[in-house]
């Protein structure tokens, strides 16, 4: 496989090739719609082919052969490996602990990398309701390691989310802990850059910075004083190989290439 | 029975509805009737509420809704949940929200005839548990360690829709089933609409494939394409450009209320509907086939 860079790629496709880069071969992997769905795709077609694709509909080792518009696309279904049923995919496979990675969106992160999907404002005078938990807050609550894909903007990656839907490290070292939770989140990729989490604190820092931008434009971005990894650098573009699968195979109408993330 | 049959004789104001289907198999055709009869004061759960509830919460049909994820799949939002909440309109209703384990446990303690379902602690790390009393936690007796409990559901009626059934309500389905087998054995009745009601030989050549005894089912109503705008497996595909158009003419409430009149009040049943969607949309969705190896079951006759 080339390995050579591409030269002209969408922020878009830059975001869904990081997302394919922090998967493994046979991991598990439950995925949310949109970028989280497009990276494990790009992960199953290049370094990771034997992962398995699991999606809250119950679907277990999926391959589709078109791309899947919801989370219960039909899809989804034609020659997948298997079905279970809603209280199952819950049980057996989340609460059991088989789940490798939950991989899935968010539309207001906060340092510690809680997600919010809930609820703009005052819980019960909303300004804005989003639509609330879903799968989320087991996915990032049972999975062994969590990937959040969001995009990056100051009312959007704040210091405390208005709510907590999905626990992430909760309010730092110890907190998930106090609620017999394993794992926590290990990457987030933003419209700006990829973030990780201190090991000791918890707290989110900037690993890397999309092409094009700068560490002080991350920052500027930021709801919080953003730590900066020492080894700070640029993200990784993706290969023309990476490009051309998601344009010709995966998304070829650009149903979520070109759409903004949300 | 027909549809209006049915939601007739077992759908009463006031009631706990629990709606099946999770993206596939929504029972539209039945969710349209209670509209069309104006059914009040109702309390709906319905992990994803998806654009059927939606159309009840335009319609004023519902005073409390319990749910887990309210949006439009794939889509955006749900443009009548978000009135009802954000601004009471047409009416206030309360909510009830929970985490999609959370709502498939609650199922399934139901259906299991138990009061609460155990399960792990993680909801309470979530804001989640702070607005809702269906979560106890207690130490657990054999590990000492907590425990979360989760109250049981029991619906007056759960709304199912179905590839097929016998005549005597014996329910088939493949792909993706939901919870449609939970709230059917949860719930006082159950009403049925499928695609097709076949001979009970077919039904009882492939058991496996059974969902719902015929025992626990109420009404069967033979309502093809009773489930679009989302979809049937192996029938017709998911009608993406349908909820694409709905999120925008319904974003405000006059668009909302003239897709009712059209979609809904305009026509009398499932038939009428399907006749203003038209041929050529309904071509549009027929799927190409993909059909699974018949297994040998033995017989011992």
């Amino acid at each position: 496989m080339s390995m050579e860079h591409a030269k002209e790629y969408s922020y878009q496709e830059l975001m869904v090739a990081a997302a394919s880069r922090e998967l493994k071969d046979q991991e598990v992997v439950f995925v949310g719609i949109g970028i989280p769905q497009l990276g494990a795709l790009l992960a199953q077609r290049t370094h990771a082919p034997n992962l398995t694709l699991i999606y809250e509909s119950g679907v277990v080792g999926t391959q589709p052969a078109r791309l899947p518009l919801s989370i219960g696309d039909p899809t989804l279904v034609s020659g997948t490996y298997g079905i279970f049923n809603f209280y199952e995919t819950f049980s057996l496979l989340l609460q059991r602990g088989f789940i490798d990675v939950g991989f899935i969106g968010g539309a207001q992160v906060d340092k510690f990398g809680n997600i919010n999907s809930t609820v703009i404002g005052d819980y019960d005078k909303p300004k804005v309701r989003l639509p609330g938990s879903g799968g989320g807050c087991e996915i990032t609550g049972l999975s062994k390691r969590i990937i959040i894909v969001t995009p990056h903007e100051k009312r959007r990656m704040v210091g405390k989310v208005d709510f907590i839907t999905s626990p992430g490290f909760l309010d730092g070292p110890g907190a998930r802990e106090r609620f017999q939770l394993g794992g926590g989140p290990s990457a987030v990729i933003t419209t700006m850059g990829v973030l990780r989490f201190d090991d000791r604190t918890k707290e989110m820092y900037l690993s890397s910075y999309h092409p094009g931008l700068s560490v002080d434009q991350v920052k500027q971005n930021t709801g919080w004083d953003l730590k900066i990894s020492p080894s700070v650098k640029t993200t990784e573009p993706p290969t023309v190989k990476e490009v051309e699968i998601l344009r010709k195979d995966l998304d070829p109408q650009g149903i979520f290439l070109r759409r903004g993330v949300t | 029975m027909t549809a209006t049959e049915a939601v007739q004789k077992f759908v009463r104001d006031g009631q706990l509805l629990c709606f099946g289907g999770f993206t596939h198999a929504i029972p539209f055709s039945i969710g349209h009737e209670i509209i069309r009869q104006r059914k009040q004061h109702l309390t709906v759960c319905k992990e994803t509420p998806d654009l059927i509830v939606d159309q009840l919460l335009a319609a004023g049909c519902i005073d409390k809704l319990m749910f887990s994820w309210a949006g439009n799949p794939g889509v955006g939002s749900l443009h009548a949940f978000r009135r009802a909440v954000e601004q009471q309109i047409p009416h206030p209703i309360k909510i009830e929200e929970y985490t999609h384990f959370i709502t498939g446990a609650r199922y399934m303690a139901g259906a299991s005839g138990v009061p609460f379902m155990p399960v792990t602690t993680s909801v309470l790390a979530s804001d989640l548990a702070r607005h809702s009393d269906v979560f106890k936690t207690i130490d657990c007796p054999f590990t000492g360690k907590k425990i979360c409990l989760v109250k049981a559901i029991n619906p007056d009626v759960a709304l199912i829709h179905a590839q097929r059934a016998d005549r005597y309500g014996n329910t088939q389905m493949w792909g993706i089933v939901g919870s449609n087998r939970e709230i059917a054995m949860a719930s006082r009745d159950v009403i049925v609409s499928v695609e097709e009601i076949v001979d009970s030989e077919i039904v009882r050549r492939d058991p496996n494939r059974t969902l719902v005894p015929g025992f626990r089912v109420k009404a069967v109503v033979e309502d093809p394409w009773g489930a679009h705008p989302s979809y049937s497996q192996g029938h017709y595909d998911r009608d993406n450009q349908y909820y694409m158009d709905y999120e925008n003419t319904t974003r405000t409430r006059e668009g909302h209320e003239k897709f009712l009149e059209e979609w809904i009040f305009g026509v009398t049943n499932r038939k009428e509907y399907m006749k203003r969607l038209g041929a050529e949309r309904m071509l549009s969705l027929k799927t190409k086939s993909y059909c699974s190896i018949p297994v040998d079951y033995g017989y011992f006759g």
